[in-house]
Protein backbone atom coordinates (compact mmCIF):
# COMPACT_ATOMS: atom_id res chain seq x y z
CA UNK A 1 0.00 0.00 0.00
CA UNK A 2 2.75 2.36 0.96
CA UNK A 3 4.41 1.77 -2.38
CA UNK A 4 1.28 2.78 -4.26
CA UNK A 5 1.14 6.13 -2.50
CA UNK A 6 4.86 6.77 -2.63
CA UNK A 7 4.30 9.30 -5.41
CA UNK A 8 2.75 11.65 -2.87
CA UNK A 9 6.17 12.30 -1.40
CA UNK A 10 6.84 14.40 -4.51
CA UNK A 11 5.35 17.87 -4.44
CA UNK A 12 4.79 17.97 -8.20
CA UNK A 13 2.69 14.79 -7.95
CA UNK A 14 0.65 16.25 -5.10
CA UNK A 15 -0.06 19.33 -7.19
CA UNK A 16 -0.86 17.28 -10.26
CA UNK A 17 -3.27 15.15 -8.29
CA UNK A 18 -4.94 18.21 -6.82
CA UNK A 19 -5.29 19.76 -10.28
CA UNK A 20 -6.83 16.52 -11.57
CA UNK A 21 -9.40 16.50 -8.78
CA UNK A 22 -10.43 20.02 -9.78
CA UNK A 23 -10.32 19.77 -13.58
CA UNK A 24 -11.84 16.36 -14.20
CA UNK A 25 -15.25 16.94 -12.54
CA UNK A 26 -15.55 20.14 -14.57
CA UNK A 27 -14.76 18.24 -17.75
CA UNK A 28 -17.36 15.60 -16.92
CA UNK A 29 -19.94 18.27 -16.23
CA UNK A 30 -19.30 20.35 -19.35
CA UNK A 31 -19.17 17.19 -21.43
CA UNK A 32 -22.80 16.35 -20.64
CA UNK A 33 -23.99 19.37 -22.60
CA UNK A 34 -21.33 19.14 -25.30
CA UNK A 35 -22.40 15.56 -26.08
CA UNK A 36 -26.13 16.28 -25.79
CA UNK A 37 -25.88 19.25 -28.14
CA UNK A 38 -23.56 17.46 -30.56
CA UNK A 39 -20.91 20.14 -30.09
CA UNK A 40 -17.88 17.82 -30.16
CA UNK A 41 -16.58 19.52 -33.25
CA UNK A 42 -17.14 22.93 -31.73
CA UNK A 43 -15.10 22.17 -28.62
CA UNK A 44 -12.38 20.63 -30.76
CA UNK A 45 -12.11 23.84 -32.76
CA UNK A 46 -11.91 25.82 -29.52
CA UNK A 47 -8.99 23.69 -28.38
CA UNK A 48 -7.13 24.30 -31.61
CA UNK A 49 -7.69 28.03 -31.37
CA UNK A 50 -5.15 27.98 -28.54
CA UNK A 51 -2.36 28.17 -31.14
CA UNK A 52 -3.76 31.40 -32.52
CA UNK A 53 -4.26 32.82 -29.03
CA UNK A 54 -0.64 32.14 -28.10
CA UNK A 55 0.62 33.54 -31.39
CA UNK A 56 -1.40 36.72 -30.93
CA UNK A 57 -0.03 37.01 -27.41
CA UNK A 58 3.51 36.74 -28.74
CA UNK A 59 2.90 39.34 -31.46
CA UNK A 60 1.19 41.81 -29.14
CA UNK A 61 3.80 41.23 -26.46
CA UNK A 62 1.26 40.12 -23.86
CA UNK A 63 3.08 38.96 -20.77
CA UNK A 64 0.60 36.39 -19.53
CA UNK A 65 -0.01 33.93 -22.36
CA UNK A 66 -3.05 32.57 -20.48
CA UNK A 67 -4.77 35.91 -20.97
CA UNK A 68 -4.29 36.18 -24.72
CA UNK A 69 -5.31 32.53 -25.15
CA UNK A 70 -8.48 32.91 -23.12
CA UNK A 71 -9.42 36.24 -24.70
CA UNK A 72 -9.02 34.90 -28.21
CA UNK A 73 -10.88 31.67 -27.43
CA UNK A 74 -13.83 33.61 -25.97
CA UNK A 75 -14.11 35.77 -29.09
CA UNK A 76 -13.70 32.74 -31.30
CA UNK A 77 -16.45 30.87 -29.42
CA UNK A 78 -18.89 33.78 -29.70
CA UNK A 79 -18.05 34.13 -33.37
CA UNK A 80 -18.69 30.43 -34.02
CA UNK A 81 -22.00 30.71 -32.14
CA UNK A 82 -23.00 33.64 -34.29
CA UNK A 83 -22.27 31.67 -37.46
CA UNK A 84 -24.15 28.67 -36.11
CA UNK A 85 -27.24 30.82 -35.60
CA UNK A 86 -26.99 32.40 -39.04
CA UNK A 87 -27.33 28.88 -40.33
CA UNK A 88 -26.64 29.78 -43.93
CA UNK A 89 -24.06 27.15 -44.81
CA UNK A 90 -23.17 23.88 -43.14
CA UNK A 91 -21.89 24.73 -39.65
CA UNK A 92 -19.42 21.84 -39.60
CA UNK A 93 -17.73 23.14 -42.70
CA UNK A 94 -17.49 26.69 -41.43
CA UNK A 95 -16.10 25.62 -38.07
CA UNK A 96 -13.56 23.45 -39.83
CA UNK A 97 -12.46 26.28 -42.10
CA UNK A 98 -11.92 28.73 -39.25
CA UNK A 99 -10.37 26.12 -37.00
CA UNK A 100 -7.77 25.11 -39.57
CA UNK A 101 -7.09 28.71 -40.50
CA UNK A 102 -6.58 29.59 -36.84
CA UNK A 103 -4.28 26.65 -36.24
CA UNK A 104 -2.24 27.32 -39.37
CA UNK A 105 -1.85 31.03 -38.67
CA UNK A 106 -0.80 30.28 -35.11
CA UNK A 107 1.75 27.69 -36.21
CA UNK A 108 3.20 29.95 -38.90
CA UNK A 109 3.71 32.77 -36.42
CA UNK A 110 5.09 30.57 -33.65
CA UNK A 111 7.53 28.80 -35.97
CA UNK A 112 8.51 32.16 -37.48
CA UNK A 113 11.98 32.27 -36.04
CA UNK A 114 12.52 28.60 -36.72
CA UNK A 115 11.95 27.62 -33.12
CA UNK A 116 8.64 25.89 -32.53
CA UNK A 117 10.09 23.37 -30.10
CA UNK A 118 9.43 25.45 -27.01
CA UNK A 119 5.71 25.30 -27.81
CA UNK A 120 5.57 21.62 -28.68
CA UNK A 121 4.91 20.76 -25.02
CA UNK A 122 1.47 22.28 -25.60
CA UNK A 123 0.49 19.44 -27.87
CA UNK A 124 0.42 16.80 -25.14
CA UNK A 125 0.50 19.04 -22.09
CA UNK A 126 2.42 18.68 -18.87
CA UNK A 127 0.36 18.28 -15.75
CA UNK A 128 3.46 17.77 -13.60
CA UNK A 129 4.60 21.36 -14.10
CA UNK A 130 1.52 22.91 -12.54
CA UNK A 131 2.15 25.25 -9.60
CA UNK A 132 0.11 26.09 -6.48
CA UNK A 133 -0.74 29.52 -7.85
CA UNK A 134 -2.17 28.02 -11.02
CA UNK A 135 -4.18 25.56 -9.01
CA UNK A 136 -5.73 28.50 -7.18
CA UNK A 137 -6.86 29.89 -10.52
CA UNK A 138 -8.44 26.53 -11.41
CA UNK A 139 -10.24 26.52 -8.06
CA UNK A 140 -11.76 29.91 -8.82
CA UNK A 141 -12.91 28.70 -12.22
CA UNK A 142 -14.34 25.60 -10.57
CA UNK A 143 -16.52 27.64 -8.22
CA UNK A 144 -17.73 29.93 -11.00
CA UNK A 145 -18.57 26.97 -13.22
CA UNK A 146 -20.59 25.22 -10.54
CA UNK A 147 -22.64 28.36 -9.92
CA UNK A 148 -23.15 28.80 -13.63
CA UNK A 149 -24.33 25.22 -13.88
CA UNK A 150 -26.80 25.58 -11.02
CA UNK A 151 -28.27 28.63 -12.61
CA UNK A 152 -28.18 27.85 -16.33
CA UNK A 153 -28.29 24.09 -16.77
CA UNK A 154 -32.08 23.86 -17.04
CA UNK A 155 -32.05 26.44 -19.80
CA UNK A 156 -29.26 24.66 -21.65
CA UNK A 157 -31.13 21.40 -21.36
CA UNK A 158 -34.43 22.89 -22.51
CA UNK A 159 -32.68 24.49 -25.48
CA UNK A 160 -30.98 21.26 -26.44
CA UNK A 161 -34.26 19.30 -26.54
CA UNK A 162 -36.04 21.86 -28.69
CA UNK A 163 -34.98 25.45 -29.00
CA UNK A 164 -38.27 26.82 -30.31
CA UNK A 165 -40.16 25.15 -27.49
CA UNK A 166 -37.71 26.71 -25.01
CA UNK A 167 -38.30 30.14 -26.52
CA UNK A 168 -42.07 29.68 -26.22
CA UNK A 169 -41.43 29.30 -22.48
CA UNK A 170 -39.52 32.59 -22.51
CA UNK A 171 -36.19 30.89 -22.01
CA UNK A 172 -33.30 32.94 -23.34
CA UNK A 173 -31.50 30.16 -25.17
CA UNK A 174 -29.09 32.49 -26.96
CA UNK A 175 -27.85 33.95 -23.68
CA UNK A 176 -27.48 30.50 -22.10
CA UNK A 177 -25.70 29.19 -25.18
CA UNK A 178 -23.29 32.11 -25.37
CA UNK A 179 -22.48 31.97 -21.66
CA UNK A 180 -21.87 28.24 -21.96
CA UNK A 181 -19.51 28.73 -24.91
CA UNK A 182 -17.59 31.43 -23.06
CA UNK A 183 -17.27 29.23 -19.99
CA UNK A 184 -16.14 26.33 -22.15
CA UNK A 185 -13.54 28.54 -23.87
CA UNK A 186 -12.12 29.73 -20.55
CA UNK A 187 -11.95 26.26 -19.03
CA UNK A 188 -10.34 24.75 -22.12
CA UNK A 189 -7.75 27.50 -22.30
CA UNK A 190 -6.84 27.35 -18.63
CA UNK A 191 -6.37 23.60 -18.68
CA UNK A 192 -4.86 23.15 -22.10
CA UNK A 193 -1.27 23.59 -20.89
CA UNK A 194 -1.73 20.73 -18.45
CA UNK A 195 -3.77 18.44 -20.64
CA UNK A 196 -2.60 19.18 -24.16
CA UNK A 197 -4.23 20.50 -27.32
CA UNK A 198 -4.31 17.13 -29.03
CA UNK A 199 -6.28 15.34 -26.34
CA UNK A 200 -8.33 17.91 -24.47
CA UNK A 201 -11.41 17.20 -26.56
CA UNK A 202 -11.26 13.50 -25.78
CA UNK A 203 -11.37 14.32 -22.07
CA UNK A 204 -14.43 16.49 -22.59
CA UNK A 205 -16.32 13.98 -24.72
CA UNK A 206 -15.42 10.51 -23.45
CA UNK A 207 -16.79 10.64 -19.86
CA UNK A 208 -20.15 12.06 -20.94
CA UNK A 209 -20.37 9.69 -23.91
CA UNK A 210 -19.67 6.73 -21.61
CA UNK A 211 -22.20 8.02 -19.10
CA UNK A 212 -24.89 8.21 -21.77
CA UNK A 213 -24.54 4.48 -22.24
CA UNK A 214 -25.58 3.89 -18.64
CA UNK A 215 -27.78 6.80 -17.58
CA UNK A 216 -31.51 7.20 -18.13
CA UNK A 217 -31.99 10.51 -16.37
CA UNK A 218 -30.08 13.72 -15.72
CA UNK A 219 -28.94 12.83 -12.22
CA UNK A 220 -27.38 9.58 -13.37
CA UNK A 221 -25.96 11.28 -16.46
CA UNK A 222 -24.13 13.90 -14.40
CA UNK A 223 -23.16 11.49 -11.64
CA UNK A 224 -21.61 8.88 -13.93
CA UNK A 225 -19.92 11.48 -16.14
CA UNK A 226 -18.22 13.17 -13.19
CA UNK A 227 -17.22 9.86 -11.60
CA UNK A 228 -15.84 8.41 -14.85
CA UNK A 229 -13.96 11.62 -15.55
CA UNK A 230 -12.38 11.74 -12.07
CA UNK A 231 -11.60 8.04 -12.08
CA UNK A 232 -9.87 8.18 -15.48
CA UNK A 233 -7.99 11.33 -14.46
CA UNK A 234 -6.60 9.90 -11.26
CA UNK A 235 -5.93 6.39 -12.54
CA UNK A 236 -4.34 7.79 -15.70
CA UNK A 237 -2.08 10.05 -13.67
CA UNK A 238 -0.90 7.15 -11.48
CA UNK A 239 -0.34 4.87 -14.45
CA UNK A 240 1.66 7.57 -16.21
CA UNK A 241 3.77 8.05 -13.09
CA UNK A 242 4.62 4.36 -12.70
CA UNK A 243 5.07 3.71 -16.43
CA UNK A 244 6.84 6.96 -17.15
CA UNK A 245 4.43 8.03 -19.92
CA UNK A 246 2.79 11.35 -20.69
CA UNK A 247 -0.17 11.90 -18.34
CA UNK A 248 -2.74 13.35 -20.77
CA UNK A 249 -2.69 10.52 -23.32
CA UNK A 250 -2.67 7.90 -20.56
CA UNK A 251 -5.80 9.43 -19.09
CA UNK A 252 -7.47 9.41 -22.50
CA UNK A 253 -6.71 5.71 -22.91
CA UNK A 254 -8.27 4.92 -19.53
CA UNK A 255 -11.35 7.00 -20.41
CA UNK A 256 -11.65 5.32 -23.81
CA UNK A 257 -11.40 1.88 -22.19
CA UNK A 258 -14.24 2.84 -19.84
CA UNK A 259 -16.27 4.06 -22.78
CA UNK A 260 -16.00 0.68 -24.50
CA UNK A 261 -16.87 -1.12 -21.27
CA UNK A 262 -20.04 0.95 -20.89
CA UNK A 263 -20.89 0.24 -24.51
CA UNK A 264 -20.74 -3.48 -23.73
CA UNK A 265 -22.70 -2.99 -20.51
CA UNK A 266 -25.42 -0.88 -22.09
CA UNK A 267 -27.84 -3.67 -23.06
CA UNK A 268 -27.82 -4.92 -19.46
CA UNK A 269 -28.17 -1.54 -17.78
CA UNK A 270 -30.64 0.35 -19.93
CA UNK B 1 -38.91 34.06 -6.48
CA UNK B 2 -38.46 30.72 -8.18
CA UNK B 3 -41.06 29.14 -5.98
CA UNK B 4 -43.38 32.01 -6.90
CA UNK B 5 -43.36 31.21 -10.59
CA UNK B 6 -44.17 27.58 -10.02
CA UNK B 7 -46.87 28.48 -7.51
CA UNK B 8 -48.49 30.89 -9.92
CA UNK B 9 -48.74 28.37 -12.70
CA UNK B 10 -50.24 25.88 -10.31
CA UNK B 11 -52.84 28.44 -9.35
CA UNK B 12 -53.68 28.97 -13.00
CA UNK B 13 -54.22 25.30 -13.42
CA UNK B 14 -56.58 25.35 -10.46
CA UNK B 15 -58.52 28.20 -12.00
CA UNK B 16 -58.89 26.20 -15.12
CA UNK B 17 -60.08 23.23 -13.16
CA UNK B 18 -62.79 25.51 -11.79
CA UNK B 19 -63.62 26.73 -15.26
CA UNK B 20 -64.03 23.14 -16.27
CA UNK B 21 -66.48 22.55 -13.46
CA UNK B 22 -68.56 25.55 -14.42
CA UNK B 23 -68.21 24.81 -18.10
CA UNK B 24 -66.71 28.22 -18.78
CA UNK B 25 -65.20 28.81 -22.14
CA UNK B 26 -65.68 32.49 -22.69
CA UNK B 27 -64.93 32.89 -26.38
CA UNK B 28 -64.17 36.48 -25.55
CA UNK B 29 -60.46 36.53 -26.19
CA UNK B 30 -59.48 37.44 -29.65
CA UNK B 31 -56.05 37.06 -31.20
CA UNK B 32 -55.36 39.10 -34.30
CA UNK B 33 -52.53 38.45 -36.69
CA UNK B 34 -51.99 41.57 -38.76
CA UNK B 35 -50.03 41.90 -41.98
CA UNK B 36 -47.41 39.27 -41.29
CA UNK B 37 -44.64 39.27 -43.83
CA UNK B 38 -41.48 37.16 -43.79
CA UNK B 39 -38.63 37.56 -46.24
CA UNK B 40 -35.60 35.36 -46.68
CA UNK B 41 -32.04 36.65 -46.57
CA UNK B 42 -31.98 37.29 -50.33
CA UNK B 43 -35.18 39.38 -50.17
CA UNK B 44 -37.40 36.71 -51.66
CA UNK B 45 -40.76 36.57 -49.94
CA UNK B 46 -41.71 33.51 -47.93
CA UNK B 47 -44.96 34.83 -46.50
CA UNK B 48 -46.97 37.97 -47.07
CA UNK B 49 -50.36 39.55 -46.41
CA UNK B 50 -51.15 37.19 -43.57
CA UNK B 51 -54.19 38.46 -41.68
CA UNK B 52 -56.52 36.42 -39.58
CA UNK B 53 -58.45 36.37 -36.34
CA UNK B 54 -58.70 33.55 -33.90
CA UNK B 55 -60.95 33.25 -30.91
CA UNK B 56 -60.42 31.19 -27.83
CA UNK B 57 -62.20 27.89 -27.94
CA UNK B 58 -61.52 27.65 -31.64
CA UNK B 59 -59.34 25.22 -33.54
CA UNK B 60 -57.82 26.83 -36.61
CA UNK B 61 -56.09 24.48 -39.02
CA UNK B 62 -53.43 25.74 -41.40
CA UNK B 63 -53.06 23.57 -44.48
CA UNK B 64 -50.96 23.81 -47.60
CA UNK B 65 -48.35 22.03 -49.65
CA UNK B 66 -44.81 21.44 -48.46
CA UNK B 67 -42.89 24.68 -48.65
CA UNK B 68 -46.03 26.81 -48.48
CA UNK B 69 -44.67 28.57 -45.40
CA UNK B 70 -46.67 26.79 -42.70
CA UNK B 71 -43.79 26.20 -40.30
CA UNK B 72 -42.44 29.66 -41.09
CA UNK B 73 -45.76 31.13 -39.99
CA UNK B 74 -45.51 29.32 -36.66
CA UNK B 75 -41.95 30.51 -36.14
CA UNK B 76 -42.94 34.07 -37.01
CA UNK B 77 -45.79 33.97 -34.50
CA UNK B 78 -43.34 32.73 -31.87
CA UNK B 79 -41.01 35.59 -32.76
CA UNK B 80 -38.19 33.23 -33.62
CA UNK B 81 -37.63 34.63 -37.09
CA UNK B 82 -37.80 38.31 -38.00
CA UNK B 83 -41.05 39.41 -39.57
CA UNK B 84 -43.17 42.44 -40.31
CA UNK B 85 -46.64 42.82 -38.87
CA UNK B 86 -48.05 42.42 -35.39
CA UNK B 87 -49.90 39.95 -33.28
CA UNK B 88 -52.20 41.14 -30.55
CA UNK B 89 -54.32 39.47 -27.97
CA UNK B 90 -57.41 41.26 -26.76
CA UNK B 91 -59.75 40.57 -23.90
CA UNK B 92 -63.02 41.72 -25.39
CA UNK B 93 -64.93 41.51 -22.12
CA UNK B 94 -62.73 44.13 -20.52
CA UNK B 95 -61.62 45.56 -23.85
CA UNK B 96 -57.93 45.54 -22.97
CA UNK B 97 -54.89 44.18 -24.70
CA UNK B 98 -52.87 41.64 -22.87
CA UNK B 99 -49.53 39.94 -23.30
CA UNK B 100 -49.84 36.84 -25.37
CA UNK B 101 -48.65 33.57 -23.87
CA UNK B 102 -47.91 30.91 -26.41
CA UNK B 103 -47.74 27.16 -25.95
CA UNK B 104 -45.94 25.19 -28.62
CA UNK B 105 -45.77 21.55 -29.62
CA UNK B 106 -42.93 20.95 -32.08
CA UNK B 107 -42.69 18.59 -35.00
CA UNK B 108 -39.81 16.68 -33.47
CA UNK B 109 -37.42 16.75 -30.55
CA UNK B 110 -33.67 16.70 -30.72
CA UNK B 111 -33.42 13.38 -28.87
CA UNK B 112 -32.51 9.77 -29.58
CA UNK B 113 -32.96 6.43 -27.86
CA UNK B 114 -29.93 7.09 -25.71
CA UNK B 115 -30.94 10.51 -24.42
CA UNK B 116 -30.42 10.46 -20.66
CA UNK B 117 -33.48 12.50 -19.67
CA UNK B 118 -36.70 11.40 -18.04
CA UNK B 119 -40.07 13.06 -18.57
CA UNK B 120 -39.56 14.76 -15.21
CA UNK B 121 -36.16 16.11 -16.33
CA UNK B 122 -37.59 17.56 -19.52
CA UNK B 123 -40.63 19.06 -17.83
CA UNK B 124 -38.67 20.52 -14.93
CA UNK B 125 -36.09 22.07 -17.28
CA UNK B 126 -38.79 23.97 -19.12
CA UNK B 127 -40.95 25.16 -16.26
CA UNK B 128 -38.66 25.41 -13.22
CA UNK B 129 -35.31 26.80 -12.17
CA UNK B 130 -34.39 24.05 -9.70
CA UNK B 131 -31.41 22.29 -11.35
CA UNK B 132 -32.57 18.94 -12.70
CA UNK B 133 -29.14 17.36 -12.28
CA UNK B 134 -29.28 17.61 -8.48
CA UNK B 135 -32.14 15.62 -7.04
CA UNK B 136 -35.81 15.16 -7.79
CA UNK B 137 -37.53 17.93 -5.90
CA UNK B 138 -40.57 16.33 -4.31
CA UNK B 139 -42.93 19.29 -4.53
CA UNK B 140 -42.02 19.92 -8.17
CA UNK B 141 -42.35 16.21 -8.94
CA UNK B 142 -45.91 16.15 -7.59
CA UNK B 143 -46.73 19.36 -9.42
CA UNK B 144 -45.53 17.96 -12.74
CA UNK B 145 -47.46 14.78 -12.12
CA UNK B 146 -50.54 16.95 -11.75
CA UNK B 147 -49.89 18.65 -15.09
CA UNK B 148 -49.34 15.30 -16.80
CA UNK B 149 -52.60 13.98 -15.38
CA UNK B 150 -54.60 16.28 -17.71
CA UNK B 151 -53.70 13.90 -20.55
CA UNK B 152 -53.36 10.78 -18.43
CA UNK B 153 -49.60 10.80 -18.77
CA UNK B 154 -48.78 10.87 -15.05
CA UNK B 155 -47.41 7.31 -15.07
CA UNK B 156 -44.79 8.26 -17.66
CA UNK B 157 -43.05 10.76 -15.39
CA UNK B 158 -40.00 8.55 -14.66
CA UNK B 159 -39.68 7.10 -18.15
CA UNK B 160 -36.80 8.16 -20.41
CA UNK B 161 -38.10 10.45 -23.15
CA UNK B 162 -36.30 8.41 -25.79
CA UNK B 163 -38.34 5.34 -24.80
CA UNK B 164 -41.78 6.92 -25.19
CA UNK B 165 -44.03 5.92 -28.07
CA UNK B 166 -45.20 8.61 -30.47
CA UNK B 167 -48.56 8.89 -28.74
CA UNK B 168 -47.07 9.00 -25.25
CA UNK B 169 -44.60 11.71 -26.21
CA UNK B 170 -47.45 13.64 -27.77
CA UNK B 171 -49.44 13.64 -24.54
CA UNK B 172 -46.40 14.70 -22.53
CA UNK B 173 -45.69 17.55 -24.95
CA UNK B 174 -49.30 18.69 -24.86
CA UNK B 175 -49.19 18.78 -21.06
CA UNK B 176 -45.97 20.76 -21.22
CA UNK B 177 -47.35 23.19 -23.81
CA UNK B 178 -50.31 24.13 -21.61
CA UNK B 179 -48.14 24.66 -18.50
CA UNK B 180 -48.62 27.48 -17.63
CA UNK B 181 -51.86 27.80 -19.64
CA UNK B 182 -51.32 29.87 -22.81
CA UNK B 183 -53.77 32.03 -24.77
CA UNK B 184 -52.59 30.47 -27.98
CA UNK B 185 -51.48 26.91 -28.60
CA UNK B 186 -49.38 26.24 -31.70
CA UNK B 187 -49.10 22.70 -32.99
CA UNK B 188 -46.63 22.08 -35.80
CA UNK B 189 -47.54 18.82 -37.53
CA UNK B 190 -47.54 17.04 -34.21
CA UNK B 191 -49.00 13.74 -35.35
CA UNK B 192 -46.41 12.30 -37.70
CA UNK B 193 -45.90 8.59 -37.24
CA UNK B 194 -49.03 7.93 -35.21
CA UNK B 195 -51.50 5.14 -35.82
CA UNK B 196 -55.27 5.50 -36.17
CA UNK B 197 -55.94 5.08 -32.45
CA UNK B 198 -53.26 7.61 -31.58
CA UNK B 199 -54.74 10.10 -34.03
CA UNK B 200 -58.25 9.69 -32.63
CA UNK B 201 -56.97 10.17 -29.11
CA UNK B 202 -54.94 13.20 -30.13
CA UNK B 203 -57.86 14.98 -31.76
CA UNK B 204 -60.10 14.12 -28.85
CA UNK B 205 -57.54 15.71 -26.57
CA UNK B 206 -57.53 18.85 -28.70
CA UNK B 207 -61.29 18.91 -28.50
CA UNK B 208 -61.10 18.60 -24.75
CA UNK B 209 -58.58 21.45 -24.59
CA UNK B 210 -60.53 23.93 -26.62
CA UNK B 211 -63.72 23.17 -24.73
CA UNK B 212 -62.24 23.39 -21.25
CA UNK B 213 -59.37 25.84 -21.54
CA UNK B 214 -59.48 29.47 -22.38
CA UNK B 215 -57.24 29.15 -25.40
CA UNK B 216 -57.13 29.26 -29.17
CA UNK B 217 -55.42 26.52 -31.16
CA UNK B 218 -53.53 26.78 -34.44
CA UNK B 219 -52.77 23.38 -35.94
CA UNK B 220 -50.59 22.61 -38.92
CA UNK B 221 -51.51 19.25 -40.29
CA UNK B 222 -51.81 17.02 -43.33
CA UNK B 223 -54.72 14.92 -42.05
CA UNK B 224 -57.43 16.55 -44.10
CA UNK B 225 -59.96 13.99 -42.96
CA UNK B 226 -59.44 14.87 -39.30
CA UNK B 227 -59.30 18.57 -40.01
CA UNK B 228 -62.68 18.43 -41.66
CA UNK B 229 -64.05 16.67 -38.61
CA UNK B 230 -62.45 18.71 -35.84
CA UNK B 231 -61.36 22.15 -37.12
CA UNK B 232 -63.59 25.18 -36.68
CA UNK B 233 -61.74 27.24 -39.19
CA UNK B 234 -59.33 26.39 -41.98
CA UNK B 235 -56.67 28.56 -43.58
CA UNK B 236 -55.22 27.45 -46.90
CA UNK B 237 -51.71 28.81 -47.20
CA UNK B 238 -49.39 29.21 -50.13
CA UNK B 239 -47.09 32.19 -49.45
CA UNK B 240 -50.24 34.14 -48.70
CA UNK B 241 -53.69 33.08 -47.60
CA UNK B 242 -55.38 31.53 -50.62
CA UNK B 243 -58.65 30.70 -48.95
CA UNK B 244 -60.07 30.73 -45.45
CA UNK B 245 -63.35 29.79 -43.85
CA UNK B 246 -65.12 26.80 -42.36
CA UNK B 247 -63.77 23.40 -43.40
CA UNK B 248 -66.71 23.01 -45.72
CA UNK B 249 -66.10 26.32 -47.44
CA UNK B 250 -62.39 25.75 -47.88
CA UNK B 251 -62.58 22.08 -48.87
CA UNK B 252 -65.18 22.91 -51.49
CA UNK B 253 -63.24 25.78 -52.98
CA UNK B 254 -61.47 26.03 -56.29
CA UNK B 255 -58.22 26.97 -54.52
CA UNK B 256 -58.34 23.78 -52.47
CA UNK B 257 -58.69 21.61 -55.55
CA UNK B 258 -55.83 23.48 -57.21
CA UNK B 259 -53.60 22.70 -54.24
CA UNK B 260 -54.55 19.17 -53.32
CA UNK B 261 -56.27 17.87 -56.45
CA UNK B 262 -59.66 16.23 -56.44
CA UNK B 263 -58.62 13.54 -54.01
CA UNK B 264 -59.43 15.72 -51.06
CA UNK B 265 -62.61 17.05 -52.58
CA UNK B 266 -65.05 15.01 -50.56
CA UNK B 267 -62.89 15.19 -47.48
CA UNK B 268 -61.88 11.54 -47.61
CA UNK B 269 -58.43 12.01 -49.10
CA UNK B 270 -55.17 12.27 -47.29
Amino acid sequence: MEAVFSFLSYNFMKNALLAMVIITPLFGMLGTVIVNNRMAFFSDALGHSAFTGIALGVILGVEDINMSMAAFAVLFALFLNYIKRKNTISTDTVISVFSSLGTAAGLVILSGNGDFSKYSALLVGDILSITRREILLLEAVFVISVFFWLFFFNWLHAGSINETMARSKKINTVLADNCFSVLMAVIIMLSIRWVGILIINALLILPAAASRNLASNMREYHGYAVMISMFSGILGLLLSYYNNTAAGPTIVIVAAAIFFLTLLARPYVK
Amino acid sequence: MLEGVEGASLKMHKNIKENQKNGINCGLHCIKIKDFKVTAGDDSTILEHINFHIHCGQLTAVIGKNGAGKSTLIKAILGEIPHEGTIECRDMKRNVFQDIRIGYVPQYLNIDKNTPASVYDMFASYIGRFPVFLWKKKSLYQEIKGYLRVFEAQDLIDKAIGDLSGGELQRVLLSLAITPPPNLLLLDEPVSGMDQNGLDLFYNNLDYLKKNYDLAVILISHDLEYIEKYADYVVLLDKSIKKEGTPKEVFGSREFVETFGRRGFDGSGI
